[in-house]
């Protein structure tokens, strides 16, 4: 395999593996500041045990996180070294100050982590804070960087290419920043609501049924509900801000290959290149142009109207995006309906069908994440920085990319079944403690 | 100084900060795989404690000065990267072992103790890391990575597979070695164990010397260029390392592990500056430097400006981790076996 290839399929498995611990150490302090919080307030022992169990099992996942991070930092030159090279001086000013939210949420996880008997207890819950807002801050920073790719700005070339002037701030805040920063950030709190209550909904199936688990399990539901309306709500404008800055990734998304007014959506369905359509889609005529412009008669541009060679590939494109709408009103459905029978009946719903539902929810979640990051950068191929570098310009010419990618994927691995060990033997000697 | 020279110096700093810092838990490491005798178990354990809530924090000195070498510096970075690939991977693998090995021995330590991989794991990338890192630091200092019009000419192996790039990769981790079993010593002050990493500390310092003393005796053929700037304007500082190298083995050696942390310390500091002074205005020798790789000042104004806020928050923090895990001694809690 070439470089070009080696290089992305490394940097793409680094970083669907980093994100799955990043959107939880984005969304856990949170619960854990809520759960301590309860406690100090009500004085009742379960939310502060729901507080423990969590901090625990986030020890280990806040490291992978970070050892995930560090490899993605050093890649960032490793593999791209020209792309970094021409983008540094531009889009580096806030991966700066995600170094200092890094440092912040590691001191204070040190405090929090071991500082349950050296810390008053309402010291230890202050703590929490800034664990929970330089989590969140961290994930606004590095995503204001990818909204850059996506929406090169704020820099000046001269007629060799060269630099000439810069504007890092104009860069953070490029036209991508409004809408994709949103909606990352709201998706880390579906991501966490989902993951947490599927592990109380397990424990319930499983017959524990007691006040932690279900006190678990709702405030889990209470997250990813509010989380995923406002996912939906911030998902729907950056498919709008992609029909006007990004035509070709849009275009991708949507499977739609003509030029069209009144363009139809395809819901599901497999692109065929060759074809130029989508087979196998249900149409709904004219729903497109309207929910990209609120016209049903605007003209969506269709990839046949580029060039060769400036259009992503739209099966990956289009089925990521179907799996992130499709799967994302599933189990948005799922988090309507536990909360209609928590209304109706005024308790925790035991039945085993809505449980398993929610069961397959935490791991549904992640899928819908990282669809919707397939979307994102897939479709911005193949472009890394979009109009101005191609990624084929941008790989390392380094040697032996191939057993990198092999070590790195070992390690992954090595990691991911060495985490899920240890916080389900974790569990188990809590529930033996009891 | 103009801006560009600030914010190196500040990465600088940041370099300082992680070699003391993360190079002591690097250090830890090295005992726990080099753990013998009676209390074997225990020295393991007051590793653990030592660096159980700080390691987290002492490795973001590494990530600062990635994003800022990146940000400030990006045709430097770049490269870096691409000269010093191999180094650059080997270490990021010891890194990445180290760090997650040591989180799922803290948290589960009967299913991944000492006995099973992710131990041996935790000792091994431990020296990984810093070889492969002091060994990178070797090609930048030695003059052996060559550009033009910034583009890299030399080759991917240039200047990180000399002896002096091998000497001075045993000396970084001799040196964690040596910070580490100080620092052990006054955080097991009173107990059994402070003899033992006493012993361990005038070990690691013995070997620390002579490998530095090697490193200059090979450094004459590979790494000629940095040796004329040791010798040159970073004399003063060499010379008062080479003064303070005996003090410290001394007060080791003597039982004052507060005095010989300090100046242990002290040591990696003088060495780490005799590098930077000597070799001041070059951020890659002899090609790439401070003002022709900077960023331009509207990139690094700003970024001070970032620098400044964030240390404003960081900086009470610390003292605040400092001050909670470091004021009282973790191991005093280990019951002697
Ligand atoms: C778990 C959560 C989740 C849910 C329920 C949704 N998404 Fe999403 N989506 C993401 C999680 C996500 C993401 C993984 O977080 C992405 C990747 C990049 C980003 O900023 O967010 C993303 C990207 C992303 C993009 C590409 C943005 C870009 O390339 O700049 C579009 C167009 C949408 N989403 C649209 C939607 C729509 C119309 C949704 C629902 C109706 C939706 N998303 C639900
Ligand atoms: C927010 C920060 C992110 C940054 C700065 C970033 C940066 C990059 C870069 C530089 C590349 C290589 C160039 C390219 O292929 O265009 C890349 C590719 C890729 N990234 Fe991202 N990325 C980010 C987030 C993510 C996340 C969270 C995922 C999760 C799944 C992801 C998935 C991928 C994939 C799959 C590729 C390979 C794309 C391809 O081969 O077409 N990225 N990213
Ligand atoms: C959308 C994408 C990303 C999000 C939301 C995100 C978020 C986070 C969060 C919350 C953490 C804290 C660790 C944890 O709690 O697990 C973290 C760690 C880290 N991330 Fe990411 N990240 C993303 C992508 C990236 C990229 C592209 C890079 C590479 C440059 C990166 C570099 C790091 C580093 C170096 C750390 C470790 C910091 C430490 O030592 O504590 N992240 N990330």
């Amino acid at each position: 395999m070439d470089n070009v290839t080696l290089a992305r399929a490394t940097m793409g498995t680094s970083l669907g593996f980093h994100i799955v611990f990043a959107v939880l150490g984005v969304g856990m302090p949170l619960l854990m500041l809520i759960a301590e919080g309860l406690w100090l307030r009500t004085h009742d022992a379960v939310w502060l045990t729901l507080a423990r169990r969590w901090s625990k099992a986030f020890g280990i996942l806040f490291a992978v996180g970070a050892v995930s991070g560090t490899t993605l930092s050093f890649e960032l030159g490793l593999l791209w070294p020209r792309f970094m090279a021409f983008s540094g001086a531009i889009f580096g000013l806030p991966f700066s100050a995600e170094g200092f939210a890094f440092f912040i949420e590691a001191i204070f996880l040190g405090l929090y982590l071991y500082g349950w008997d050296r810390l008053s207890p309402l010291a230890h819950w202050l703590t929490s804070i800034p664990i929970a807002v330089s989590g969140a801050l961290s994930a606004v920073f590095v995503v204001m960087a990818n909204a850059w790719m996506n929406s090169p700005s704020g820099f000046h070339l001269g007629s060799g290419g060269q630099l000439q002037s810069v504007d890092p701030i104009a860069a953070a805040l490029n036209a991508s920043t409004p809408t994709e920063d949103p909606h990352m950030l709201v998706s880390a709190y579906v991501v966490t609501g989902f993951v947490v209550a599927a592990v109380y909904a397990l424990g319930l199936l499983r017959g524990r049924d007691d006040a932690l688990h279900r006190r678990g399990l709702v405030l889990g539901m209470s997250m990813a509900a509010v989380a995923i309306v406002l996912a939906g709500i911030t998902g729907d404008s950056s498919a709008r801000f992609i029909y006007q800055a990004q035509p070709a990734k849009f275009a991708a998304l949507e499977g739609q290959y003509q030029t069209q007014r009144g363009a139809p959506i395809h819901l599901g369905g497999i692109p065929i290149d060759s074809q130029h359509r989508v087979v196998g889609a249900i149409e709904l005529p004219g729903l497109l142009s309207f929910l990209a412009a609120f016209d049903t008669n605007a003209e969506v541009r269709g990839l046949d109207s580029f060039p060769p060679g400036q259009t992503p590939n739209p099966v990956v494109v289009h089925l990521s995006f179907d799996t992130m709408v499709g799967l994302g009103i599933l189990i948005g459905l799922v988090a309507l309906l536990f909360w209609i029978l928590v209304i109706r009946t005024k308790q925790v719903p035991r039945r085993r069908p809505l449980l398993w539902a929610i069961v397959a929810s935490g791991p549904a979640a992640v899928i819908v994440m990282e669809a919707g990051w397939f979307v994102t950068e897939f479709g911005r191929q193949p472009w890394v920085v979009y109009g101005v570098l191609r990624t084929s310009d941008a790989a390392t010419t380094a040697p032996a990319l191939g057993p990198t990618f092999l070590v790195f994927f070992a390690i992954y691995v090595a990691l991911a079944v060495t985490t899920a060990r240890l916080l389900v033997l974790q569990a188990r000697r809590s529930r033996a403690a009891q | 100084m103009n801006e560009a020279e600030i914010v190196a110096a500040i990465l600088w700093l940041a370099l300082t900060a992680y070699a003391v810092l993360a190079g002591a838990d690097f250090g830890g490491g090295v005992w726990e795989l080099l753990a013998t005798g009676p209390r074997a178990g225990d020295q393991r354990r007051a590793v653990a404690e030592a660096m159980g809530p700080v390691w987290e924090a002492n490795h973001v000195w590494l990530i600062f000065m990635i994003t800022g070498l990146f940000t400030a510096f990006p045709m430097a970075f770049g490269i870096v990267s691409l000269a010093l690939y191999v180094p650059f991977t080997l270490a990021l693998i010891g890194i990445v072992l180290r760090g997650a090995a040591f989180a799922f021995r803290a948290h589960g330590r009967e299913a991944v103790g000492e006995a099973s991989a992710w131990g041996v794991a935790f000792g091994a990338a431990s020296v990984v890391a810093p070889f492969f890192l002091a060994s990178a630091v070797a090609a930048v200092a030695s003059g052996s990575i060559r550009v033009s019009a910034g583009r890299l000419i030399s080759d991917y192996t240039a200047g990180w597979t000399t002896p002096f790039a091998l000497v001075l990769g045993l000396l970084a981790v001799a040196m964690c070695a040596y910070l580490a079993a100080t620092y052990l010593t006054v955080e097991t002050e009173g107990t059994p164990l402070e003899a033992d990493f006493r012993r361990r500390a005038i070990a690691a310092g013995l070997v620390s010397g002579a490998l530095a003393l090697a490193c200059l005796a090979v450094a004459g053929e590979s790494a000629r260029a940095l040796v004329i700037s040791l010798l040159g304007r970073g004399f003063p500082l060499l010379a008062i390392a080479l003064i303070n190298g005996p003090i410290a083995l001394a007060a080791v050696w003597l039982s004052k592990p507060r005095i010989a942390r300090v100046a242990v310390v002290a040591q990696v500091i003088f060495v780490l500056w005799a590098w930077v002074i000597g070799m001041w205005g070059y951020l890659i020798y002899p090609d790439v430097t401070i003002d022709n790789a900077a960023a331009p000042s509207s990139t690094l104004t700003p970024m001070l400006a970032v620098i400044a806020i964030g240390m404003a928050f960081l900086l009470p923090s610390l003292w605040l981790l400092f001050r909670v895990f470091k004021s009282r001694n973790p191991a005093a809690a280990i019951p002697p076996t």
